[in-house]
């Protein structure tokens, strides 16, 4: 895997004194779908902003493909497609002729049979002599993709694409962008749903207050901060737990009847047979067993509150 | 010289004229025709010729050029506002696009929406009166260099108007004012001494003086002053454009 997009030490600060960004470092390989997490106000729209020429850096350096965006920034932008967070379009256009524009304003000449086949690949071929004002929202977030994608870009940004919309398409946008991964496009997303990155991310990078807390594969950070639970549903009554759990660190919730017993996935040594050894000596009779991962979710709530 | 976003940005400007026809095109005509209409042909009959021309001929160029002033700062303006209003600047600022190239892009369009509207109403003029044009080659570059201005001010008024109300502030309160006060519908040697010397103030004097020369060879100021008052302007709002995207003033932080 070759580094696509590079940034090193990036601060940015707002003429309104914002520290926005604060030694920002993040390296993302070609082909991959990075998720950037973070709560409102973390820097993630300013990191991607100052990335596509939105606004201009402060100090440090960003590169995609080896080339600067502030001293190349013909090159780097030509390279990237970005879909916003808000339905940022002019609503008297028609579909096609917003695709033609956006192809054209990214110096790409016109192509009709690539933009039909991005409009059939987002279902927005029989809408496209339609004005965007008669789209539903949905629809319009899709042609904001469509743009994106209009100069066939290498890299896509998408911010929050699926705020605000409803299931079914949510889904829709999961099916497209792995689509988009297999042709090789590289995929940062910005995202408040975290079994969206959960979902499609194969990294995640966590933003908090300007900085990066930490970037890991996404199966490794749920290996590496991941607990697990064996929730286990008592048959017989027990008003309190016998001797034989004293060495283990076990809750009991005794008006539920259930035994909670909490372990580190990824460590080899944990006590599971024990527990159940222990039920089998105090002949406690069990009505279900099951286990629970940490979601991703709470691996983030977790990590920004231990830094708050 | 990324020419394809030039044409992007150029053709989709053009195309929003021609979305609102009667907006963009019937509307000013319509206004231009009236006047032509009521000071040319009604009233214009009752009065004396000024510097031996009619005065239905005489107010031709300056009405020409008061609709050319307006019609390129509004374009231009509404133009750059209307995506900076509703967002989708992003698009171009995201581009591989030079601040030239959208400057290019934006003013060629408001520039060639009023030369055409020009023409249009020069045409409806002679259903009207009756003019004869001495100079062509000069009237062309007149009508080309007050469109180009003209827009090059309205696309500053749209990257600084945080606001509809701002965004036709001046168009309507210094634009059109300096228009109407600029000799469209008189010779300012009509006027007392002192105002003589006060309208020498207005801008809008040389550009109407200048291209009413084109049409008869008489004019109120030196033709030679008129293209260097046009040609003074065209450089001003250039270097206020520069200084605008330099300093990423209201477009970028």
């Amino acid at each position: 895997m070759t580094t696509i997009l590079e940034v090193k030490n990036l601060s940015k600060r707002y003429p309104s004194g914002l520290q926005a960004l604060n030694d920002v470092s993040l390296s993302i390989e070609r082909g991959e779908i990075l998720a950037l997490l973070g709560p409102n106000g973390a820097g993630k729209t300013t990191l991607i902003s100052i990335i596509c020429g939105l606004v201009n850096p402060g100090s440090g350096s960003v590169s995609v493909d080896g080339y600067d965006v502030v001293r190349d920034y013909r090159k780097t932008r030509s390279k990237i497609g970005l879909v916003p967070q808000e339905l940022s379009i002019n609503m008297f256009d028609t579909v096609w002729n917003t695709l033609r524009f956006s192809r054209g304003v990214f110096g790409k000449p016109a192509n009709d049979d690539y933009l039909e086949e991005v409009l059939r690949s987002l279902t927005l071929w029989d809408k496209r002599d339609e004005q965007l004002q008669s789209l539903s929202g949905g629809m319009k977030r899709r042609v904001l993709i469509a743009k994106a994608l209009a100069h066939e870009p290498e890299i896509l940004f998408l911010d929050e694409p699926t705020a605000g919309v409803d299931v079914e398409l949510r889904r829709d946008m999961w099916r497209l962008i792995a689509k988009l991964r297999s042709q090789g496009v590289t995929i940062i997303l910005t995202t408040h749903y975290i079994e969206e990155a959960e979902e499609i991310a194969d990294r995640i990078s966590i933003i908090r207050g300007g900085e990066i807390v930490l970037t890991e594969n996404k199966d490794q950070l749920m290996k590496q901060l991941g607990k697990k639970q064996l929730i286990l549903h008592l048959q017989t009554p027990v008003t309190s737990l016998p001797p034989e759990f004293d060495d283990f660190e076990i809750d009991y919730d005794a008006a539920a009847q259930r035994l909670t017993y909490t372990y580190d996935s990824n460590s080899q040594k944990n006590r599971v047979t024990e527990v159940l050894g222990a039920l089998n000596r105090a002949d406690i009779m069990l009505s279900d067993v099951r286990t629970e991962q940490t979601s991703l979710e709470q691996i983030f709530v977790n990590l920004v509150e231990a830094r708050a | 010289m990324n020419w394809y976003a030039i044409k992007a940005i150029y053709l989709s400007e053009l195309a929003r004229t021609w979305r609102t026809p009667m907006q963009s095109i019937a509307s000013p005509v319509l206004s231009t025709s009236l006047y032509f209409i009521v000071f040319g042909s009604a009233i214009g009959s009752a009065m004396a010729s000024i510097d031996g021309i009619s005065y239905g001929a005489f107010i031709v160029p300056g009405l020409i050029m008061l609709m050319v002033l307006t019609e390129s700062t509004s374009n231009s303006s509404f133009g750059i506002y209307m995506p900076k209003w509703s967002g989708a600047i992003y698009e171009i600022l995201s581009a591989p696009v030079s601040a030239f190239e959208i400057v290019v892009g934006y003013v060629g369009a408001a520039a060639s929406k009023s030369l055409i509207l020009g023409v249009i109403i020069l045409l409806t003029a002679r259903v009207f009166v009756d003019y004869s044009i001495m100079h062509p080659f000069w009237m062309v570059l007149f009508l080309f260099l007050t469109a180009v201005t003209f827009s090059l001010l309205g696309f500053i008024i749209g990257v600084m108007a945080d606001g509809f109300e701002r965004l036709q502030a001046i168009p309507l309160m210094v634009v059109t004012p300096l228009a109407f006060l600029g000799g469209t519908f008189y010779s300012i040697s009509m006027l007392p001494d002192f105002w003589q010397k006060v309208t020498l103030f207005n801008p809008v004097v040389y550009l109407v003086s200048g291209f009413r020369w084109s049409f008869y060879g008489v004019a109120d100021v030196s033709i030679v002053w008129s293209l260097v008052m046009i040609c003074s302007f065209l450089a001003l709002f250039l270097v206020i454009i520069w200084w605008v995207f330099r300093t990423g003033y209201k477009v970028k932080v």
